[in-house]
């Protein structure tokens, strides 16, 4: 994979999530990690080599059936990427109303949502009334609301203290019982050995898998 | 259903001018359809008014003498005798001051103007007199003796009027392409400003007709709204129009123009306007986004 004429920011990867699966993404600033989510969340598309989605291969898609594929990935965008003029409400609705869901489930699912992630005090905030970890959570509740098959996550706990964290993995851990692939990337050691889940370690482009459990960086 | 407001399109300044350029547009179209509509009316009005007549105009004298009565009478008589006249008569004086009204006033005493004698001849319905003969044999009695059939100039007012409806309709046509450059410049515009929140909601799954209607209703509210104010903008106009050619522009004045009169086809024209305008900018907006999308890897 490269950017125009630049050199190759991932290359020579060969990789194989199981569904079903619960993954750790780390490794130093600037390895690619950023590269290979948007990669697998369909941002970007490789400039050589095959990458296969849910049995489909991704490079043989027409832009018309991305749409389809793509709703059944959740993403939690480092910078949150959260729309500044919706409410808190509104952000999280939005995966359900692009997959055109009836109003009044939608209701229903955000709002149990956003007290499951502590923000039932903020249905009706703006982004920009929520402190740094209140909009992460709230990036996370857009990211689950429907309930993807495969949820990727780039430092989801980046602004949250240990606690928060802590409920946002079990979170994950929770989607993933229910069949949902989960991918974080992260740089946080704790969290990583806690859990003990495979860890994917980037470094300058190439990939390695570990099983988890043990010092990974 | 596509929720309008994902996209902060009403916040957009660099589309607050389209409602102003669609306004201005719509008005411009009204005034040339209305204009072409009663220019249109007012022709087939005068067509109704004087086909089936034929006016016989007695020269004064030489020197300006009045034509004398017995002279009116024998041209008269002649008129009576020709089958296909249903009825000839002499324009009276009140007669000629309205005629004579809208260049030089109700107070004009026109008996005392060098006027020649004028003969309002009505044909039976469905027949047609030759002019020139008529003339011939009205100058054995009345020397000098002209007939006016109305059919040159009216067939020169007919010919005017479809170039003014041509030149309406082509206004309107160039007012549409305008309207449909400035919707893809405004929605251009809107997603370059948007892309981020364009490339998120793709990202979370929405298709680009998903994208695009949002833009589409956005420019549909748009053109409606614009194009309600180019309407009543027009309206008034009409309104001023219809009272300066009815009523003139002076108290006491007559009017020199005909009567505004827009015909049923003009007023459904005019007042659908913004309404083709609004999908005019939803299609256009629709098409936009498709295509600029549609060109994106």
């Amino acid at each position: 994979m490269r950017y125009g004429a630049g050199p190759e920011v991932l290359h020579d990867i060969e990789l194989d999530l199981e569904p079903g699966g619960f993954f750790f993404l780390t490794g130093p600033s600037g390895a690619g990690k950023s590269t290979l989510l948007k990669l697998m969340y369909l941002a970007e598309r490789p400039t050589r080599g095959r990458i296969t989605l849910f049995d489909r291969d991704v490079a043989a898609l027409s832009r018309a059936q991305l749409p389809a594929l793509r709703r059944r990935i959740g993403v939690v965008f480092q910078d949150f990427r959260l729309i500044e003029h919706l409410s808190a409400l509104d952000n999280v609705a939005l995966p359900l109303r692009v997959a055109g869901e009836g109003e009044g489930r939608v209701q229903d699912y955000v709002v149990d949502l956003l007290n499951w992630v502590g923000l039932a005090d903020y249905v009706h905030a703006l982004p920009r009334e929520l402190s740094g970890g209140e909009q992460q959570r709230l990036a996370i509740a857009r990211a689950v609301i429907s309930q993807p098959s495969l949820l990727i996550a780039d430092e989801p706990t980046g602004n949250v203290d240990d606690a928060i964290a802590l409920r946002l993995l079990y979170l994950f851990e929770e989607l993933n019982r229910r069949g949902t692939t989960v991918v974080i990337a992260t740089h946080n050691q704790a969290l990583i050995n806690r859990f003990g889940h495979p860890v994917l370690y980037i470094d300058d482009g190439r990939l390695e898998r570990r099983p988890g459990g043990r010092e990974s960086a | 259903m596509a929720r309008a407001h994902d996209l902060p399109l009403d916040r957009d300044g660099s589309v607050r001018f389209l409602p102003w350029l669609i306004a201005l547009m719509v008005y411009l179209a009204a005034l040339a359809i209305g204009g072409g509509a009663a220019l249109h009316d007012a022709v087939r009005t005068w067509d109704a008014g004087l086909s089936g007549t034929l006016t016989v105009e007695l020269p004064r004298g030489a020197n300006g003498a009045a034509v004398p009565q017995e002279r009116v009478d024998a041209a008269l008589k002649q008129l009576g005798e020709i089958p296909g006249i249903a009825q000839a008569a002499q324009l009276d004086g009140p007669a000629e001051t309205r005629l004579l009204a809208p260049w030089l006033g109700q107070d004009v005493d026109v008996s005392a103007l060098p006027l020649p004698v004028l003969i309002d001849v009505q044909l039976k319905p469905g027949l047609a007199l030759d002019p020139d003969t008529l003339a011939q044999r009205l100058r054995i009695v009345a020397p000098g003796t002209t007939v006016e059939s109305h059919g040159s100039w009216l067939d020169r007012l007919f010919r005017i009027a479809r170039l003014v409806e041509f030149g309406a309709a082509s206004v309107v046509v160039l007012i549409g392409l305008v309207a449909v450059v400035s919707v893809i410049f405004a929605t251009r515009t809107g997603l370059a400003i948007h892309a981020p929140v364009v490339e998120l909601v793709h990202l979370i799954g929405a298709s680009d007709a998903y994208v695009a209607r949002q833009f589409q209703w956005h420019a549909f509210r748009l053109a409606l709204g614009g194009g309600g104010i180019g309407l009543v903008m027009a309206l008034v106009s009409f309104g001023a129009l219809k009272w300066t050619a009815e009523e003139g522009l002076l108290p006491g004045e007559t009017a020199l123009l005909p009567a505004f009169h827009l015909p049923l086809a003009g007023w459904v024209a005019v007042l659908a306007l913004p309404l083709i305008m609004a999908l005019v900018g939803l299609v256009t907006a629709r098409r936009t986004v498709l295509r600029t999308l549609g060109r994106m890897p």
